[in-house]
């Protein structure tokens, strides 16, 4: 029997991660796009991590750092009353971490798309940098934005790996539609796998044709106004 | 009147380049800056804007310092008002014609001048439409509008009409003839049009491998065998 709390868990992982993600993507990308110190590979290099590092390595540390048998773990514990390790809020940090590129790089290249003359002329304007921000970059680099969001929604969708390390296989709370799978096919359930794998798969076509669509239909857009 | 006693080393195509630049221009003044490609032109109005740092010397604009190394005073290009046009319009694509103007107005500023602007640069017709639809000589009369929205003092143009044909030139010329009148502004035009000099300014900054080769009436340092009689 299909059951709908899995689909109901992942979206809404998926749904916070992304809005965190969009919070704390847009400034940090906007410093890496508009920083020129050299010492700026360092942390791009972090951010990028999560693209080359194993999820059971990543999931792993996380699952080290925030266990209560460890300084950070403890710390929360016992000063917070707050046990992030098998449940759902420890799931979100452990996928804002690991989506982090996914939403930062796209937003990263987005603002360096935008012509430094569009910016320059707004302070000439008169214009701060959070008016620019909000009025010129964003809105003219909306296809990074779209591309940014849907790609790591799609990317927490997928993961597996660090859900399994850091969340655990906890029904209502942690158990999302990657783990189930593993658990049907685990118990030779192959059908009920397969009903599962393939609105998975079907989603993740959906969500790579409509990026390309955006990028395309944004690609048209030129700025030479 | 603006003070300007800046050096700046500028690293370009052809290598490393001085620019060194003392010259004092009037209030009202319509001075062109003249010179080949890389000979900092630019950068001048660059500097003059806020938007490129000087390494030495200063600025200062009716007495007040935009820039002075020696006391560290670097103003922000926020804080200079001063209206800037740019060669190739930037003008914000994500607003209307009249969003671009409304853009630029400051906080407690009278949304008037937006119409009055449109109606002086003949833009009225166009204040709704989307500024990638309008031709070459309309979105640079928006840009020249939108740098006035703010009622700067200077006026900086940075080959404001090069990628225009020539009866459109001659007509924005006009253009911003008029508005240098209207608005009593001082302005400064980097040319490489030695006709657009002509009709433009009182006077000329020949700008040649970071230094001023010579200044003064057009007629008089300008080398007169490349004009072109229309």
């Amino acid at each position: 029997m299909l059951q709908f709390e899995p689909f109901y868990l992942t979206l809404k992982l998926a749904l916070t991660t992304t809005i965190i993600l969009l919070v704390i993507g847009i400034p940090l990308a906007y410093w890496l796009a508009f920083n020129t110190s050299r010492w700026k590979v360092l942390p791009e290099a972090i951010v990028g991590l999560p693209l080359v590092l194993p999820p059971s390595v990543l999931g792993f540390y996380l699952l080290m750092a925030l266990s209560p048998e460890n300084a950070f773990g403890n710390f929360l514990e016992s000063y917070f009353d707050l046990r992030l390790v098998f449940t759902f809020p420890g799931l979100v940090i452990a996928s804002v971490i690991y989506s982090l590129p996914f939403m930062v790089q796209p937003l990263q290249s987005g603002f360096s798309m935008v012509p430094v003359s569009l910016v320059e002329t707004a302070y000439t304007l008169g214009k701060g940098r959070l008016i620019v921000l909000m009025r010129v970059l964003l809105p003219n680099m909306k296809a990074a934005l779209i591309s940014g969001c849907i790609l790591s929604f799609a990317h927490t969708i997928g993961e597996f790996g660090i859900v399994l390390m850091v969340g655990g296989n906890i029904p209502h709370e942690t158990r999302v539609i990657s783990v189930v799978i593993y658990d049907e096919v685990e118990a030779m359930n192959y059908k009920q796998a397969n009903v599962y794998s393939s609105i998975l798969l079907i989603f993740s076509f959906l969500v790579l044709v409509s990026v390309y669509t955006v990028n395309r239909r944004m690609q048209k857009v030129h700025y030479q106004s | 009147m603006i003070e300007i006693n800046v050096t700046r080393k500028l690293f370009g195509a052809e290598g490393e380049l001085n620019l060194v630049l003392d010259t004092v221009i009037r209030q009202g003044e319509f001075v062109t800056i003249y010179g080949p490609s890389g000979a900092g032109k630019t950068s001048v109005l660059r500097m003059l804007a806020g938007l490129l740092k000087p390494d030495s010397g200063s600025i200062k604009f009716d007495g007040n310092v935009w820039f002075d190394s020696s006391n560290h005073i670097h103003r922000r290009p926020q804080l200079r008002n001063i209206g800037l046009v740019f060669q190739e319009y930037s003008l914000f694509p994500n607003m209307t014609v009249r969003g671009n103007l409304q853009f630029a107005l400051q906080k407690g500023q009278s949304a008037g001048i937006v119409d009055d602007l449109l109606e002086l640069t003949e833009l009225r017709n166009l204040a709704d439409k989307n500024p990638v639809t309008l031709s070459g000589g309309q979105k640079q009369r928006v840009a020249l509008a939108r740098a006035l929205v703010r009622r700067p003092q200077l006026l900086l143009l940075d080959e404001p009409l090069s990628a225009l044909d020539s009866v459109m030139q001659s007509k924005l010329q006009d253009y911003l003839l008029k508005v240098h009148e209207q608005f009593g502004l001082t302005t400064i035009l980097v040319s490489h049009d030695i006709n657009e000099v002509m009709k433009m300014s009182k006077r000329v900054l020949i700008l040649e491998n970071g230094r001023v080769e010579k200044d003064g009436a057009p007629i008089d340092v300008l080398p007169l065998e490349g004009l072109r009689f229309l």
